[in-house]
């Protein structure tokens, strides 16, 4: 008893002693929270997001920032932990008195700081959240949270309508990650597509992560009659089946989602067996765009390194919310940052010009990336 | 002797009482914002989770490292009762069923496996709690690798002080009695033990299900401040999380469960803005402490009051002068 009473104590004195002293605040900066995931399992997002962030913050504000006022961020590492990533956004946002909050980057870790953006009218935004369900479920749209990243569910539709459409493919082999939500969700969404448009799916295979001899399903399709393989699912595996199904003679095109998206599928597949693979992206490095190149030339002078789609998100990310506090009008608080985001039309990132739809989802084009080879030859922007 | 007994007890609830209302006092004060409190919500589950599994490995000699399977039972069935119904009432409810829920998959489970010793029994509560893990991850009831979103919040300070201070009555007292010493008799010599009549078996499951139970309830207060679980936050390394507190704050003592779960907090929240070196600082800080105090913070020993008033008064000498 006396132990715990003690304890007790001490817990209430330490509190009050590590708690105490507030930041002031300056009148001439507008804060924004950066809750990435900077350590831990899922570290290489949330250090490349912020990559992003950091390069578009700079820019501004070497031009002098946003009425007059410079952008100052606040950053820290959620150690990607759901618990920690709420805890960081009630910091940011009750202590630092942020108007924003950028991140987490995984469905999740954003999931969980939402609720605290309701209560505390601070919007939370996400460059690479996709799950379906981030930004409206059942219970309708989540005030305070928006992205400005495609959702998976529209990732499979357009891989569907790609393979029929663009392609000119009408018979499909899908063979799925069945461990994990991402994978069944696109193979459910290009499976619907993809027969509604006239295609037929012959088969339906799955595994599992970690899985690396697939040869029992390889052989299992290729006595089928089919023209186009759908793989949903992440490089590890990915890159595998590719190098197995090629050995094995399969050459139809071999479609996937930006799961495929890292140097890891060349390792493990092979550059002679990375022709005719073709996956949707956020972003494309051949995109001719002007705003596209010169990010990538910014971007390489900074940090001396191609930047990926984590980096190009993050950019896109940092600028969409400065154009919604520059927007904001009136005092910039979480509420009118809020109302100026969810009314963006036709911004222009460099992974495509969007505008914010009523779900805060952002209505935007895909990019189709087509490896041959092993390097990219080609990309193109697919809307529904 | 009955009339000390009681005054002592009159004296601990008051103290009890005023720490709580103190705290809340701070809350609508305004001192306390809600950064602290889920600090201090992070704490209180820690604190739940560690000395519930102190009594189990600490005071019984029992290395488990299942405890986030039994954390994560309770958060499901927490979650899964408060989006259904959604009232105070059902969050009450939610985290008796998980706690319950909990120390029942502890007693059926722990019959056949404390009758493993040592690294065996370790393997095989690893294995329950990935077993787990993976059963929550293909239920559909508990959507799957996304995991549970948008838990209404009915934990607040009250609910939190309760629950932490119930807990730790329920292990102090529990270990105070003859079946918290037949605990502790099992742990020095299993064989003598059993030799002077004690049911090794029986006090080791006994001792498996309150662990269980508690565990039950920090994952049902875990699910509903946090907003939201996936199977992967009750991962392998939650248990290790809860064993590094454990022996940390020193083996076989509340009291160093509770401080350390307070100092592990704090020093984690401190690094927070340090994300690059966060990791190498956490370990060092643990390896530098485990170097220097090998038994923990506190060893074997509690903190007693006693202790607290000596300190009391060298800090009050010091300022006179």
């Amino acid at each position: 008893m006396k132990k715990l009473l003690c304890a007790l104590l001490v817990l209430v004195t330490t509190m009050s002693f590590i708690f105490t002293g507030c930041s002031g605040n300056n009148d001439n900066v507008i804060k924004i929270g950066i809750n990435y995931e900077l350590s831990g399992e899922v570290a290489s997002y949330g250090q490349a997001s912020v990559d992003g962030i950091k390069l578009a913050v700079e820019e501004i504000n070497k031009a002098g920032g946003i009425n007059g006022k410079l952008i100052e961020l606040v950053e820290y590492d959620n150690k990607s932990d759901k618990a920690e990533a709420t805890t960081l956004a009630t910091k940011l946002m009750t202590r630092n008195k942020v108007v924003a909050v950028l991140g987490p980057a995984t469905s999740g870790a954003f999931k969980a700081t939402i609720p605290v953006a309701n209560e505390n009218k601070i919007p939370v935004i996400s460059g690479s959240a996709t799950a379906d369900d981030v930004t409206v479920d059942a219970n309708g749209v989540k005030e305070y949270a928006f992205r400005i990243c495609f959702n998976d569910s529209y990732q499979g539709i357009a891989m569907g309508q790609y393979a029929l459409n663009n392609l000119s493919k009408t018979k499909a082999v899908i063979i799925m990650d069945s461990s994990s939500d991402y994978a069944k969700g696109l193979a459910k969404n290009f499976n619907e597509a993809f027969k509604a448009g006239g295609g037929s799916i012959a088969a339906e295979e799955a595994y599992v992560a970690g899985d690396t001899d697939f040869n029992a399903i390889i052989t299992k399709i290729k006595g089928l009659d089919f023209d186009v393989i759908f793989i949903p699912g992440y490089y590890q595996e990915a890159g595998l089946i590719i190098k197995q199904a090629r050995e094995q003679g399969i050459d139809v095109p071999i479609l996937g989602a930006d799961g495929f998206d890292s140097p890891v599928l060349l390792e493990l597949a092979g550059a002679s067996n990375l022709n005719d693979i073709y996956f949707s992206n956020h972003y494309s490095s051949l995109d001719k765009d002007p705003s596209v190149q010169s990010f990538i030339s910014a971007f390489k002078a900074e940090f001396n390194k191609e930047p990926n789609a984590f980096n190009a998100l993050g950019y896109d990310l940092a600028k969409f919310v400065i154009a919604g506090i520059a927007n904001a009008e009136g005092e910039v608080t979480g509420e009118s940052v809020k109302t100026a985001l969810a009314d963006t039309k036709d911004f222009v990132g460099v992974t495509g010009s969007f505008s914010i739809d009523e779900n805060h989802n952002p209505v935007k084009a895909i990019v189709v990336i087509q490896l041959t080879d092993g390097v990219q030859s080609s990309s193109e922007r697919v809307s529904q | 002797m009955a009339g000390f007994f009681k005054k002592s007890w009159a004296v601990k609830l008051v103290s009890l009482a005023s720490v709580f209302i103190l705290v809340q006092l701070l809350i609508s004060a305004g001192f306390i914002d809600s950064y602290i409190q889920a600090t201090i919500a992070t704490i209180c589950i820690n604190i739940i989770l560690a000395v519930s599994l102190n009594l189990i490995t600490g005071f019984t000699g029992q290395f488990s490292l299942g405890h986030a399977g039994f954390m994560s039972i309770g958060a499901y069935v927490c979650a899964i009762i408060t989006l259904r119904i959604g009232t105070t009432g059902s969050f009450i409810l939610g985290v008796f069923a998980g706690a319950i829920a909990a120390a029942l998959v502890g007693f059926l489970v722990g019959l056949p496996t404390l009758r493993l010793k040592g690294d065996y029994l370790a393997i095989a509560t690893l294995g329950l709690s990935e077993i787990i893990r993976i059963i929550f991850t293909n239920l559909k009831i508990t959507n799957g690798a996304a995991g549970l979103s948008y838990i209404p919040r009915f934990v607040n300070w009250f609910w939190i002080f309760i629950f932490t201070v119930g807990t730790v009555l329920l292990i102090v007292n529990y270990i105070k009695s003859s079946h918290g010493r037949a605990c502790i008799a099992i742990r020095e010599d299993e064989i003598a033990s059993e030799a002077m009549g004690i049911n090794s078996t029986r006090y080791k499951v006994t001792v498996f299900t309150i662990g269980a139970f508690c565990a039950g309830i920090a994952g049902a207060l875990y699910a509903s401040y946090f907003y939201d679980i996936a199977p992967k936050t009750f991962g392998f390394l939650k248990s290790i999380d809860v064993l590094v507190i454990v022996v940390f704050g020193g083996l076989g003592s509340i009291s160093g469960s509770i401080l350390a779960a307070i100092v592990l907090a704090l020093i984690s929240t401190f690094l927070q803005s340090f994300s690059e070196i966060r990791m190498i600082l956490y370990a060092l800080m643990l390896i530098i402490i485990m170097i220097f105090r090998p038994q923990g913070l506190m060893g074997s020993k509690e903190l007693s009051l006693s202790l607290f008033k000596k300190a009391g008064k060298l800090f009050s000498k010091k300022e006179r002068v």
